[in-house]
């Protein structure tokens, strides 16, 4: 066994302590029909050389191909020092800060986070995380439910520009609550007004607006915020943080501001990592703390006057209120904070802004390089951030096959969620990609639309 | 050994219930339920004119440790609720009986199946 | 141990305008702060967030002082009852973090990721190997998640077979927190059953409490009292007969891991919770990873995607392979980094340290019990053996002495322990739930000993000491309850 410490003295010494003969007379309590002989299933151990050699091997087997996908997970350049830092064993290592004085570290980290994110959104109080962007959406139309005082349908309005993977997230998770999730189409590539119109006066409790959309495409925040305010309508944010640097928060929609921010931490010194772990953010104004989620750190004194930081609010979570918790979530995402809080603190708010202007660039580079190729049109003319639709004039799936063939990964193929807008790819270029990356997917698109044959 | 005032009604949930000489009905929770809960942080309290039936949680006291449903001792419609819980949750600790009234009730049928003073101190006796 | 004296400030303490890790920052083009042209006027952010300006040193120096101001497993002993705080290797942290796992994007599409989806794969493998289960799904991101969709399948299968007014789910009084919340998550009504003086669930008042209206039950075993449940059997057949289904909870699956599987004590749904059992990190809060594991009449219900196997080719299974899933639970599919860490942790131990997990858990919480009652300790439950943890109540010194658990678990950070869980279960009062784990040393378990019999003989002859403990932390003991009331949640630059 690899990690024990125990020597056949340490063994019997301790047996004859407790005053059993054997090991096995310690599980006397159990019947005997249901212990189980052998494991047949697992292979033998490894040792850690051995247990390397396959994980390398493993490893480069999926290679690092160049990366031109964004839907909801970005490639950032991470300065090493997050993650230096953040796998130091006495954060990597450490337990949920119950026990506060212990905990100083975390609780401060946390309470540093909490300020970062309310002010990136635009609002006045965040908590300590969720699992991500996509439960971060049930979790805000939960609470959305909660702080609503007058309505009571349990309705919430989501366009179909939110994720496609947010909605059935949301979907998943709280309709076993009595919520509806009524689906918005938005056949132009955003959402407006207009669509919203047949659902005035009626009740409705909260609507979900994405911002950059799914398409990368800007919504009109302003005019659908003030909509739904002036319908008695709630309105949860679910945005990108780095987006959040150059453009207005959700604090800031319309004349109110938006009731509710969630969004995913993904992008702030997160490694893609095949999908997770990520964090969910959830921010809102004060008058609705009560109703947040998840854990929330505050600043207090101890018995002699001084700074320190304590879990609050605690009657609310699930070891306390049990049954009636606002949610039944306990571990969340804390490391996944911890990388994030280190990383907003290397960028600032001028190297955000870099990034997402960088980002940007890139992509209308990306964008303007592949419409320059017979076959590639841009699908929507409207203000973007970082991310863009392409129409190909044949199916995607096999172009984005023969592209992994070359080690890239071009997009995600947006035909299965939304077969309406024809054959249609999601691209993204952040400012990880120069522009000899992308010269190298234009000339291997350009090689790929020439070679095969179109279809019939 | 709690406070328990002889001229109060209570239940077995710990809610005392006091008949005002209007005809209305004034609610808290008992000393025994204060001192078990801890400091108040937080008290949610119930909008002028909500209906509620007996047994229906009509409020939450909030403490650190823990955040508790205070019922309905009788049917009626709430004719007010203390705003002074909004600042002052402590108030509950300190005058349970007193300024830490949580809610004012227009009854709607005569109060019943409440316990005496004796009764509920038979009740806490028995919980031990 | 030496803690930090001097409390850390606040990050935006040390900003000053103009100061920033220039380095990490994009710098091909000249004036990066002015917003790119083609973003509408309306949309533009106007006044920056308040982020901290600060020199790359700088952040490093004072995260770097946070981290020590923290206990750590890699610093301190942990017996926290539940939790499981065993060693998390390097290793598992090293070579889940390769490049190629590392830089993969989770859209990328499988033919690009067979080395990852294959140690994914062979993860369901092993898991449902320990288990005894037939299924294995990997996307619930922490045990509570892996909860909620253990209870939705649940449901799910008792609606798919027409009986829809099963919607009541039984809970011992001494269940986590957790199992009655993520009940009412999914619309069920909770009802709760005694627990009996040697630990066990009450066997009759469960037969009293089944009927059509049963759903299912949610148990932990060894329970939540430290105690294996002896008649599970029984329990499995009273529930089974009524019509209900059984749920697992895996908190406490370290103790008995290697010796006994949920599957064969009649479980239909497991959850793990892989950042206890299976040492990936707890991170200071997460992240954590929830696997649930089926049986066979519980397949079609597993939450997406799940990792098929074709050939020798594997690919993500979705809404179209599984039309009966409960659904999507994560944006992605889970905590993926965190399983990268488990598989790891399952391949070093191989077959024979999977067997010995459960015996050396369980050979050190005796022996830390054995020597606890010796010192004068009152275990909950002295005639059982302990499971991989056990109860310490102190319901004696708080009637004697005036000192209560809490006060002993602060008085133990003093003698640089982390203190055991306390006030949970909740039905057994002052109590200390103790669990060393496997991967402690009989030294490590003597010096808490040691630690426990000063804290009960200064209990005895200097009560205040222990009653306004700790006294060597960066902070004395918090004012819980000013922190609720003045809600001071986010940093304020002076005015």
């Amino acid at each position: 066994m690899p990690f024990n410490p125990h020597t056949p003295k340490d063994v019997s010494d301790m047996l004859a302590a407790i005053g059993a003969k054997k090991i096995e007379d310690l599980f006397d309590e159990i019947p005997k029909e249901l212990r189980i002989e052998s494991l047949a299933g697992i292979p033998d151990a490894l040792n850690e050389m051995h247990t390397g050699k396959l994980m390398m091997a493993r490893a480069a087997q999926d290679g690092t191909p160049l990366n031109f996908i964004g839907a909801g997970a970005y490639e950032h350049h991470i300065p090493s020092a997050v993650w230096a830092v953040t796998t130091r064993g006495e954060f990597y290592s450490a337990y949920t800060p119950y026990q506060a004085e212990a905990s100083q570290g975390t609780l401060q980290l946390i309470y540093e986070y909490q300020t970062m994110i309310s002010s990136l959104t635009g609002m006045e109080v965040s908590n300590a995380s969720l699992y991500d962007g996509g439960s971060a959406v049930a979790e805000a139309s939960l609470m959305a439910i909660r702080a609503h005082r007058k309505s009571k349908s349990q309705r919430i309005l989501v366009p179909t520009t939110v994720h496609p993977n947010y909605r059935k997230v949301a979907v998943a998770t709280a309709t076993g609550q009595g919520v509806r999730f009524d689906e918005v189409p938005c056949p132009k590539g955003f959402l407006s007004v207009g669509d919203l119109k047949k659902f005035e006066g009626e009740d409705v409790t909260a609507i979900v607006i994405q911002q950059p959309n799914f398409f990368g495409v800007l919504e009109d925040v302003d005019a659908i915020t003030d909509w739904a305010h002036a319908n008695s309508i709630m309105v949860i944010g679910s945005v990108n943080p780095t987006s959040l640097a150059i453009l207005k928060p959700p604090g800031e929609w319309g004349t109110k501001g938006a009731d509710i921010a969630c969004g995913d931490c993904q992008p702030l010194g997160v490694p893609l990592s095949s999908g997770g772990p990520y964090a969910g953010f959830l921010t809102t104004k004060m008058e609705n703390v009560r109703q947040m989620p998840g854990r929330i750190v505050g600043r207090t004194v101890d018995a002699n006057g001084h700074q320190g930081f304590a879990l609050t609010l605690q009657a609310r979570e699930q070891h306390i209120r049990r049954g009636k918790a606002t949610s039944n979530i306990c571990t969340n995402q804390g490391l996944l904070v911890t990388a994030a809080t280190i990383y907003l603190s290397l960028l600032g708010p001028e190297g955000l802004a870099r990034v997402a202007n960088e980002s940007h660039a890139r992509t209308n580079e990306l964008v303007a390089s592949l419409t320059r190729i017979k076959g590639v049109k841009l699908a929507f003319d409207r203000a973007r951030f970082h991310e863009a639709v392409l129409l190909l004039d044949r199916p995607v799936a096999p172009v984005i096959a023969e592209l992994a063939r070359r080690g890239i990964v071009g997009g995600f193929d947006l035909s299965n969620d939304y077969p309406e807008l024809g054959n249609a790819l999601l691209v993204c270029a952040t400012e990880t990609r120069t522009s000899d990356d992308i010269q190298k997917y234009a000339d291997a698109l350009g090689e790929t639309l020439k070679a095969a044959v179109r279809a019939a | 050994m709690s406070n328990i005032p002889a001229d109060l009604k209570y239940t077995k949930s710990h809610e005392w219930v006091r008949t005002l000489a209007n005809g209305n009905v004034e609610v808290g929770i008992t000393d025994h339920a204060q001192a078990a809960l801890g400091d108040l942080v937080f008290v949610d309290v119930p909008e002028a004119g909500k209906a509620l039936k007996a047994g229906d949680s009509f409020a939450v006291v909030e403490s650190v440790k823990a955040a508790s449903d205070v019922y309905a001792p009788i049917a009626g419609s709430v004719v007010e609720s203390n705003s002074g819980l909004g600042s002052q949750p402590e108030l509950i600790n300190s005058e349970p009986y007193g300024a830490g009234w949580i809610m004012r009730l227009k009854p709607g049928s005569a109060p019943a199946g409440l316990l005496s003073a004796a009764e509920y101190q038979a009740l806490l006796d028995a919980e031990g | 141990m030496a803690m930090q004296k001097h409390p850390e400030k606040i990050i935006f303490e040390y900003s000053r305008p103009g100061r920033g890790a220039f380095g990490q920052w994009p710098t091909e083009r000249d004036t990066p702060n002015e917003i790119a042209a083609d973003i509408p006027e309306n949309l533009r952010r106007k006044k920056p967030a308040m982020l901290p300006e600060v020199s790359e040193l700088e952040v490093v120096r004072h995260f770097t002082k946070l981290s020590q101001l923290n206990f750590s497993i890699d610093t301190h002993f942990y017996p926290l009852g539940s939790c499981t705080m065993k060693y998390n290797p390097k290793a598992c942290n090293a070579f889940a973090m390769l490049p190629g796992f590392l830089g993969r994007h989770p859209l990328a599409p499988d033919s690009l990721g067979q080395g990852f989806l294959s140690c994914m794969f062979e993860l369901q493998e092993m898991l449902k190997e320990v288990t005894g289960m037939q299924g294995v799904a990997l996307s619930p991101m922490a045990g509570a998640h892996g909860e909620f969709a253990g209870v939705a399948m649940i449901r799910a299968y008792h609606r798919a077979r027409g009986d829809l007014a099963r919607n009541e789910i039984i809970v011992p009084i001494a269940a986590h927190g957790t199992n009655p919340a993520t009940a009412t998550m999914c619309g069920c009504v909770v009802k709760e059953i005694p627990v009996n003086d040697e630990g066990d669930v009450d066997v009759e008042a469960l037969k009293a409490a089944v009927g059509p209206n049963t759903a299912g039950i949610m148990l932990t075993n060894p329970s939540t009292c430290g105690v294996f449940e002896r008649r599970i059997k029984e329990v499995a057949k009273i529930v089974h007969d009524a019509g209900g289904l059984l749920y697992y909870d895996g908190a406490n699956l370290n103790a008995i891991l290697g010796k006994v599987r949920p599957g064969d004590m009649g479980f239909d749904v497991i959850h793990m919770n892989l950042h206890k059992t299976f040492s990936t990190p707890h991170g200071g809060g997460g992240p954590g990873a929830g696997a649930v594991g089926v049986s066979s009449r519980l397949l079609p219900f597993m939450p997406i995607p799940v990792v098929g196997k074709e050939g020798d080719k594997y690919r993500w299974l979705t809404e179209k392979d599984l039309p009966q899933s409960i659904g999507r639970l994560s944006a992605f599919m889970g905590n993926a980094g965190v399983l990268l860490r488990a598989y790891i942790y399952m391949r070093m131990l191989g077959r024979e340290g999977m067997h010995r997990v459960g015996e050396y858990a369980t050979l050190n919480a005796n022996y830390l019990m054995a020597q606890l009652a010796k010192a004068g300790f009152d275990p909950a439950y002295p005639t059982r053996r302990a499971s991989h943890e056990f109860i310490i109540t102190a319901k004696k010194q708080k009637n004697d002495l005036g000192v209560s658990a809490m006060d002993i678990a602060k008085r133990l950070l003093d003698y640089g322990f982390h203190a055991p869980t306390t006030y949970f279960p909740l039905l057994v009062p002052e109590c200390l739930l103790i669990e060393p784990t496997e991967t402690e040393s009989k030294e490590a378990l003597d010096g808490f000993i040691d630690a426990m019999v000063s804290i009960l003989k200064e209990a005895e002859t200097q009560a205040d000491l222990v009653k306004t403990a700790p006294h060597t932390m960066t902070v004395r003991r918090l004012d819980d309850v000013r922190a609720a009331r003045q809600l001071d949640l986010t940093w304020k630059p002076a005015a």
